[in-house]
């Protein structure tokens, strides 16, 4: 199919750093001494234990159940003991404790017994069932549950399989694709069906001429194979390189033209959007019954053998990074890409679902930014700005705590991408400014969302208090009615009584 | 750290120093038509204004290292002297570049804040208050540096050999005296399109700011607005009245056109920042520009057109905000 493809406004191209880590195949890792697997490693909700210290859990075992509706539930990635539950520090940017139970491994890697899902005979409740109890959260970082998102009752036209991985250095889509097309595919497919799109389009970027190759094919073996898609259609679409294609918004756009503003989502537009690992995860998950244990995490930067390595949740970062030999310069550790990845405060944090890459960072690869410098207005922030909105505008406004302007100029539309800060000749870290400007929009939100709650518990309570005192008088006045009314009726009485009686003598005078 | 971890390598000095570059092909008219008198007025210029620059921010405890090698004050400094007569004398261009840097940059806040482009600031400062020698504009094709020397660097003011009536003056001395147009126009202070040998250095401008838009230093819309505004005026007086107007190509060619439509109304800082503010800015100045060349006092009126728009710049910003990613969606 020759697609038309729309464009995106704004975006950069910065040097992409893919062949460091793409040329090599998908690599296993040895077990590390523990395995620190988080209880919540979804964006909605987590895990409540099931297992307690000293159990034994085989690998794919259940040992956190997904906690209520949004929650997802959590595996032992390996088989071993159950080791500790405590609060470990996580991969966060301020280095946040979570929950989480420590596996120590037994080395044997025994998988509990898979159970399939027919998908013949499985109905839609089922399935998403299955995707909630497999663990399967959004891939590409975000890590939004899927079973929410494939559960949602809105009529899908076209479903978008993301494998665009727009950041520089990150590949492990990129390898995952080439060597497990297959099941990428399929998966797209059994979610295809769930939310009934008519039409599965994948977006890679041109960068990834052997992705589309192997995509292409296991698109085309699929289609010509089997008819249980109902004809559906999966076409694979080259997408030009340009940061931040990947993005969800921007990649519908580019495949349908469809602009999903900010404050709404796909869904309502008729598209929903998965990146390519979650297909890959439901694939496992439905059709062969293995929950979410590990992902592909691509390790880059400084690193004697950079690669992707096919890491089970809950690895330290520090194990990963010793397994990849850190070159001696290297200052510090980011998870993700450069564009939106954070700097690791503690190497000790565990892998989770969301990690898709570690780059060991150095000052060569990654120049400390130079001084800030005021701001020019020379614009080139708006035309890289792909949420279209005027980064030098928000910079004064935010510079200036002058937030509700901020708002006023779509702050909150800005999707945090960087690439104002990219190509800013003036070295101002725009998007500090725009975190630090929602925080505080946020924040004050909360403020008045609190005040007025104050003030509407503190006018009821006067309310409260003003009809308890006009309740009392009302059964004060009422009471002091009643004894009146008894009082002049005893009187009335008494004065039958007299009237019946003979008057008494009245007093000598 | 955060993110972004990795950025272009791009800095302000490099956005000045493209500027300054591009102005280059201008100035090497300048000085093959007219004379090299301009370079030493460049210098003092230069000179001044760095020399400015660093005692403000060092009185304002700025970093001083850092700013006053931005360039920034340089590119004020030659577009400012650009816009004077090559030949005036030295403390005008020190006293012009002190007005520049100190009053329509710094107290205003310094880069980035200025709302009145400091060039042209310091231009109409100096016309209002030096009105005769900004007006002795040096003659094409003599270039005597020795006499372009000795009227910037002090002695006896003996103009009239060196000097000669610019295109815009003739032409509107001219046409006071009841005069047609191609009668004027005839006459020996024109060329093919502008003023006889200025009109070359309009083409080194031209070619700078093509070189600019080529490299994306600058927003095509600055340029395009201005030249539009200019001469979509200028157009419509001279097909209703050929013999009382000029036309577009002449306004275009003469004066500061070339020079203000790629270098002053391009100046980020004081420009209209959104795509449509930029064109409705540049156009304002264009057609203001034509309307006191023709109608006002002075014979050039680039300078005031440009302050003029400087101000309505809030309000062109905020009435042209474009829409958000998403925003013209339709439910």
């Amino acid at each position: 199919m020759i697609a038309r493809l729309f464009s995106f406004r704004g975006g950069i191209r910065p040097d992409s750093h893919k062949k460091e880590s793409s040329g090599a195949p998908i690599r296993p890792v040895p077990l590390p001494a523990r395995l620190v697997v988080p209880l919540i490693q979804s964006s909605r909700g987590g895990a409540r234990p099931i297992v307690t210290v000293g159990d034994k859990v085989l690998k794919g075992q259940c040992i956190g159940e997904a906690e209520g509706k949004t929650g997802t539930a959590i595996h032992a990635p390996t088989s071993g003991t159950v080791s500790e539950i405590g609060r470990y520090p996580m991969a966060h940017p301020s280095g946040l404790e979570s929950p989480a139970i420590v596996i120590t491994p037994d080395g044997e890697e025994r998988w509990i017994a898979h159970e399939p899902l027919d998908l013949a005979t499985a109905s839609r409740d089922e399935l998403i069932l299955r995707i909630q109890a497999s663990g399967i959260v959004g891939m590409g970082g975000a890590t939004f549950p899927s079973h929410i998102k494939i559960g949602k009752d809105s009529t899908i036209e076209t479903l978008v399989i993301n494998g665009a991985e727009c950041e520089p250095w990150i590949t492990c889509d990129d390898r995952l694709m080439r060597e497990r097309a297959a099941d990428v595919v399929r998966g797209a497919m059994i979610l295809r069906r769930l939310n009934g799109a008519r039409r599965v389009l994948v977006g890679i970027e041109d960068n990834k001429p052997e992705a589309i190759a192997a995509m292409s094919a296991a698109a085309r073996a699929r289609m010509d194979t089997e008819d249980a898609d109902g004809g559906a259609r999966i076409d694979i679409v080259t997408v030009p390189t340009r940061y931040p294609a990947g993005g969800e918004r921007q990649l519908v756009r580019v495949l349908t033209g469809i602009e999903i503003p900010a404050n709404r989502i796909a869904g309502d537009f008729g598209v929903q959007c998965f990146n390519a690992g979650t297909a890959h995860a439901v694939c496992r998950a439905l059709v062969h019954g293995e929950a979410m244990v590990a992902r592909i995490v691509t390790v880059t930067g400084d690193v004697e053998r950079p690669g992707n390595y096919e890491v089970p949740l809950g690895f330290p970062v520090a194990d990963l990074l010793a397994l990849c030999g850190v070159r001696p310069g290297v200052d510090r550790v980011l998870m993700g890409g450069p564009m939106m990845g954070f700097t690791l405060p503690k190497l000790d944090a565990p892998i989770t679902k969301g990690s898709n890459c570690i780059i060991a960072a150095s000052p060569g690869l990654f120049p400390p930014a130079p001084p800030e410098q005021p701001c020019i207005r020379c614009g080139r922030c708006a035309r890289a700005c792909p949420a279209g909105i005027q980064p030098f505008d928000l910079y004064w406004f935010s510079r200036s705590r002058n937030f509700d302007k901020a708002g006023e100029y779509h702050i909150f539309d800005c999707i945090e991408c960087g690439c104002c800060a990219y190509v800013c000749p003036a070295h101002i870290p725009l998007v500090d400014y725009f975190r630090f400007a929602k925080s505080e929009i946020r924040a004050r939100d909360e403020e008045r969302r609190a005040a007025s709650q104050a003030r509407a518990r503190f006018e009821f309570h006067t309310f409260r208090l003003e009809r308890e005192k006009a309740e009392k008088a009302a059964r004060l006045a009422a009471k002091a009615a009643e004894t009146r009314a008894s009082l002049s009726a005893a009187a009335k009485a008494d004065a039958a009584e007299q009237n019946v009686a003979p008057p008494p003598p009245k007093p000598p005078t | 750290m955060t993110s972004p971890h990795i950025r272009q390598p791009a800095s302000v000095q490099r956005v000045m120093l493209t500027v300054l570059l591009a102005l280059a092909p201008g100035i090497a008219a300048y000085v093959w038509q007219i004379g090299a008198g301009i370079l030493v007025n460049l210098a003092i210029a230069t000179a001044a204004a760095l020399a400015a620059e660093a005692l403000v921010l060092k009185l304002r405890a700025r970093p001083v290292a850092l700013t006053v090698t931005d360039g920034s004050a340089v590119v004020t400094a030659w577009l400012m002297v650009l816009a004077f007569p090559s030949i005036v004398p030295w403390w005008l261009t020190v006293l012009g570049a002190l007005f520049a840097i100190v009053a329509a940059k710094h107290l205003y806040g310094g880069i980035g804040q200025n709302p009145f482009n400091p060039a042209m600031a310091a231009y109409c400062a100096m016309i209002v208050a030096y009105p005769a020698l900004m007006s002795q504009w040096p003659a094409a094709g003599q270039g005597d540096f020795a006499a372009q020397l000795q009227l910037i660097l002090g002695g006896s003011r003996e103009v009239d050999a060196v000097t000669g009536a610019t295109a815009l003056d003739t032409l509107r001395t001219g046409l006071r005296n009841h005069a047609d147009v191609n009668t004027i126009l005839a006459t020996g202070a024109f060329g093919f399109v502008g003023g006889r040998g200025w009109e070359w250095i309009a083409a080194g401008y031209l070619a700078g700011g093509l070189f600019l838009i080529a490299t994306r230093s600058i927003d095509w819309r600055l340029p395009l607005g201005f030249i539009a505004g200019m001469g979509g005026t200028a157009c419509l007086f001279w097909l209703a009245a050929p013999e009382r107007f000029a036309s577009p190509l002449f306004h275009l060619a003469s004066g500061g056109a070339m020079l203000a439509s790629f270098f002053i109304v391009t100046d980020p800082v004081t420009a209209a920042s959104t795509p449509r503010g930029k064109l409705i800015f540049a156009a304002g100045a264009g057609i203001i520009a034509w309307f006191v060349r023709v109608f006002g006092a002075y014979p050039e009126g680039i300078a005031f057109a440009v302050l003029l728009m400087n101000i309505c710049v809030p309000l062109i910003d905020h009435k042209t905000q474009p829409a958000a990613f998403g925003q013209r969606t339709r439910p």
